[in-house]
């Protein structure tokens, strides 16, 4: 079946199907999916684990299950793992499964460039996380980061940062940077070259569009974050002074500089989140999304707008009423895209036919818990209020409820509606509604009495408080409710080992979805589609299946019928497949231990490092061209 | 109470009602206003004021539009659910409709016209004037505590704020050290300290009362250590406090308290030594690393709003800071005989 192709370079290409070797060279996006997944729900375990510490520690006043400085290394590493090393990647691992199924490829369009992101992303989630190991074999180190997720200048500087906390977060961050970068230009460009013939960018699926407005924000917020780290990296390594005040630096300039970065890195965290959404409510309502061209127009506007409000997070700094009230305009305008999009997902719904499946639940429980979030929002962007809301537990029940009930809740959603697709397998629905309710209650529990615990007064990152505030009641009632939200998260993971116990069964479209991932193999063979499918409507499956449903006035056009059928069907040539590679996983190593030799000051480390990097990219280049040519019997689908 | 009555009698009745009969009961979990001594609802002067009202009216948007959107969403989903002995068929596959979009783009822009404007005025109504008659107070954040400088009065002191009740005071904010934030909450909203620039703010404080307040940009370790407290006072007894600070520290006549002066000032220069970091007006402690201490004995907490200022907590606090307060800059006193912490502690006490 599988032939392999002549090497043209001197370095041969490894070919295993099975076993370690053939996780670790895969180039497959699907395999890069769910290592990505993987990896990135054990972050979100321990993520969680540090918030349960956390709460446990706020239970009552003046508790002392950890000491000042491990907490405040307990909530620094909770948003940084969250954010970086969970709900991105979480994310990213939907971005890989499904994009190229979506618009119809059979992989991205680097696919070495795809697994080098994930290696990346392992390799500086390891290094971050390093510091966990060094703070128990020295707990007077302070060596895990514990200057807050914003790491704010000048109390990262070593004059107030002694320990190896910041060297590890800036180092740590700059590699995550990396392989995100990477992402981000890999998709725009699979996006915009690999669309199957038929499939224009406004037939494209909801999911894979949040995908594109996704990459974009990354390629243009992560810059910001880097030049800032690289700064507080040379000030810190080097006496680089850009932030220490006696020498003329300044410390608001780090804030422009990480807000930059910052607020565009929220809708990183909340845009695919509404794509899956997005991409459930119409598959369980069996109505198609109402007002497509609308959402996708919201998606890219919130996209262009979160670079214009970055200074909401900076009403406190002294900016004037003037800059203020521009930049809390700015925000509120936010509101308008985003307001259009939770009533065009009500409208999806209306008239249709609603199922209560896992998915679905976990989709109503979004557009609920965020437009909470985006309310207490709406809530900050007005300065003069903002003063008394920021920095408080005001600030933590919203940011909560939108990356929770936002972004948390649409990823479970995403697992139960893909899990078929991914694994062939179905999970079980009866655990999966008792896993939602466990956990939107619990969340709420949880997470809602932040409101209450903010507008009395409660600052946010204080390790301990005294009785006497008002906020006794309704920490012990958060810590509670964390309890709840635990049991539905281990109740999932429950779910998830029976129905991966079971043998993987042939369900292709479980749930009489709309969109052309459905019309593969579940799981998908390597190639994805026998046939480079030609794409006639939106939703183009769903108007296969249902040809008199109607296409609402979308029906192909002629001019958009594809013309080469011979290039399409592969024309008895094979599918050619991209051959698999050490060297991404080479190129990661080295940089991670580049990493590793600039924090320790090592020489040995950084001199192997180097090396490895040159090797992978040496190695990249030269390599053969490799990859497969399979051939399949032409014909049916 | 006083919170309810605010809130239900005076010029924002309409708005405070309804408030109560939003959250009211649960936001404050039946609990009468002075037990919420950081509560920003509970207003006591015009600042503070017109920022909660704003986030008042926001309140009143954001709670009607989450309602609306709640009760929306369980009905489109109770009246399309999917039941047994429903019509199986496709639905109609509606595409979107023009109308209904320009509808919801149009009705957020004028509901955000609506806040917009007052956002705009509050803003600036709340800028700090910094005009020279008024009484002007310099700020300066250090980790773990506060430093409250009076610059037409002459006076220093730490971590208890006195102002005059009825009267605008202009806060200049400085920090010796990282980024901290000043918060009174019944007083004003925050205002960031940032090492290398200055920052304005002012307040008046309507009532006689003891406001709290906290550090709320976190600054390292004991963070949640860095409080303190506004004691707001009538002219005349603002006054006779300026007058007895200005008088500085009289040298005390109780034996133990003398043997505790001598102590503190380096008498016995291996043991205590506090002359090296703290002041003590009208003596010869000049040093400022550490809080003014000349009217220590009158504050109501010590350790930055941290404990009750009593006596073995002072003693605590000389003898071991870090047992109190993680990673504070005062050193430990270990070798200080149970006596002489006793003879220190009564002058500090003494001081008033």
């Amino acid at each position: 079946m599988a032939t392999a192709a002549k090497t043209l370079g001197f370095i041969p290409r490894p070919t295993a199907e099975t076993g370690f070797v053939s996780w670790l060279t895969t180039v497959d996006h699907k395999r890069i999916g769910l290592m990505y997944g993987v990896t990135a729900f054990l972050f979100f375990l321990f993520g969680g684990l540090e918030a349960f510490v956390i709460r446990l520690q706020l239970m009552k006043p003046n508790l002392d299950v950890v000491t000042a400085d491990t907490f405040n290394a307990l909530f620094t590493m909770h948003a940084t793992t969250m954010i970086f090393l969970a709900i991105m990647p979480m994310l990213a691992a939907f971005m890989n499964f499904l994009l190229p199924l979506q618009i119809g490829a059979r992989d991205v369009a680097f696919p070495r460039l795809n697994a080098f992101s994930y290696w990346s992303y392992l390799g500086g989630g390891i290094f971050i996380n390093t510091s966990w190991v060094l703070q128990v074999l020295n707990p007077a180190g302070r060596a895990v980061p514990d200057s807050g997720w914003f790491g704010y200048a000048n109390l990262t500087t070593v004059n107030f940062s002694g320990g190896m906390g910041p060297d590890f977060w800036t180092i740590g961050l700059l590699l995550l940077g990396i392989g995100t970068l990477v992402s981000g230009f890999n998709f725009i460009t699979t996006i915009l070259n690999m669309r199957a013939p038929g499939m224009s960018l406004m037939r494209m699926p909801i999911f894979s569009w949040t995908t594109m407005v996704t990459s974009v924000l990354v390629i243009f917020s992560f810059p910001a974050i880097t030049v800032a780290l690289l700064m507080l990296l040379f000030d810190r390594q080097f006496e680089a002074n850009f932030f220490n005040v006696a020498a003329g630096g300044n410390v608001v300039f780090w804030q422009h500089l990480f807000w930059t970065f910052g607020h565009p890195e929220v809708y990183i965290l909340i845009l695919p989140a509404m794509g899956i959404v997005s991409e459930i409510l119409p598959t369980y309502s069996r109505k198609p999304l109402f007002g497509y061209s609308v959402m996708v127009f919201s998606t890219a506007l919130i996209g262009f707008m979160g670079f214009t409000v970055w200074s909401h997070h900076m009403f406190a700094v002294g900016m004037g009423p003037v800059v203020n009230t521009i930049f809390g305009l700015t925000t509120m305008a936010i509101a308008i895209p985003t307001g259009v999009k939770i009533f065009n997902w009500l409208s999806t719904m209306w008239g249709g036919r609603v199922k209560f499946t896992s998915a679905m639940l976990f989709a109503l429980g979004f557009i609920m818990c965020f437009t909470i979030g985006g309310l207490s929002g709406f809530m900050h962007a007005l300065p003069p209020a903002n003063t008394q809301q920021t920095d408080t537990y005001f600030i933590v029940a919203h940011i909560h409820y939108v990356l929770i009930g936002g972004s948390i809740f649409a990823i479970f959603g995403g697992i139960y509606h893909w899990f078929p697709k991914f694994f062939g397998r179905m999970l079980d629905e009866k655990l999966g509604k008792w896993n939602f309710w466990l956990m939107f209650a619990g969340f709420n529990m949880f997470a809602f009495p932040f409101h209450f615990l903010g507008l009395m007064g409660m600052p946010r990152r204080i390790y301990t408080y005294d009785t006497g505030f008002g906020w006794d009641f309704w920490n012990m009632f958060s810590t509670i409710g964390v309890w709840v939200l635990t049991a539905g998260i281990l109740l999932f993971i429950w779910n998830f080992v029976q129905a991966m116990r079971k043998p993987a069964g042939t369900l292709s479209d479980p749930w009489d979805a709309r969109t052309i991932e459905w019309t593969t193999a579940s799981p998908p063979l390597p190639y994805n589609f026998k046939e480079v499918p030609v794409i006639a409507a939106r939703d183009d499956f769903w108007y296969k299946k249902y040809p008199d449903a109607g296409h609402g006035g979308k029906a192909a056009k002629k001019q958009d019928q594809p013309h080469a059928a011979g290039a399409v069907h592969g024309g008895g040539h094979g599918i050619h497949m991209p051959g698999q590679s050490y060297m991404p996983a080479l190129l990661a190593l080295g940089i991670t231990l580049l990493g590793y030799g600039l924090l320790f000051s090592n020489m040995i480390t950084t001199i192997i490092g180097v090396t490895g990097i040159f090797a992978g990219m040496f190695g990249w280049a030269f390599e053969g061209d490799g990859g497969t040519v399979i051939e399949v019997a032409g014909g049916d689908d | 109470m006083r919170l309810i009555r605010r809130l239900t009698q005076g010029p924002n009745r309409s708005l405070g009602l309804g408030l109560l009969a939003l959250v009211g009961t649960v936001l404050t979990g039946c609990a009468k206003a002075s037990e919420l001594p950081q509560s920003p609802f509970d207003t006591a002067g015009p600042v503070a004021r017109a920022q909660t009202d704003l986030m008042t009216l926001s309140l009143w948007f954001a709670g009607g539009i989450g309602l609306f959107v709640t009760v929306a969403l369980l009905f489109v989903v109770f009246r399309y659910r999917d039941k047994k002995g429903n019509d199986k068929s496709v639905p109609k596959q509606i595409q979107g409709n023009h109308k209904l979009e320009i509808a919801w783009t149009l009705i957020p822009i004028i509901i955000l016209g609506i806040v917009g404007v007052p956002t705009v005025q509050t803003a600036f109504a709340t800028r700090a004037t910094q005009d020279p008659n008024d009484l002007h107070v310099i700020v300066t954040g250090h980790q773990w505590w506060w430093e409250f400088e009076y610059p037409q009065l002459g006076i220093v002191t730490a971590n208890e704020l006195y102002i005059p009740t009825d009267k605008d005071v202009q806060i200049t904010l400085k920090s010796a050290d990282v980024i901290h934030s000043f918060w009174v909450p019944k007083l004003a909203g925050k205002m960031d300290v940032i090492p290398g620039r200055e920052n304005h703010m002012f307040f008046n404080a309507e009532r006689e009362e003891e406001f709290f307040g906290q550090c709320a940009e976190f600054c390292g370790t004991s963070h949640a250590n860095m409080k303190f407290r506004v004691q707001s006072l009538t002219q005349d007894k603002f006054d006779a406090w300026v007058k007895a600070r200005q008088a500085g520290a009289a040298t005390p006549t109780d034996p133990d308290a003398l043997a505790g002066m001598n102590l503190f000032m380096g008498a016995n220069k291996s043991k205590a030594n506090c002359i090296v970091c703290h002041t003590i007006d009208g003596t010869n402690a000049k040093a400022k690393v550490g809080p003014n201490l000349t009217n220590v004995g009158a504050r109501s907490t010590i350790g930055a709003g941290l404990v009750e200022n009593t006596k073995e907590h002072l003693m605590q606090w000389i003898r071991n800071p870090q047992s109190l307060k993680p990673g504070n800059k005062m050193a430990a006193h270990p070798n200080l005989t149970e006596q002489e912490l006793e003879q220190i502690v009564k002058y500090l006490q003494g001081l008033k």
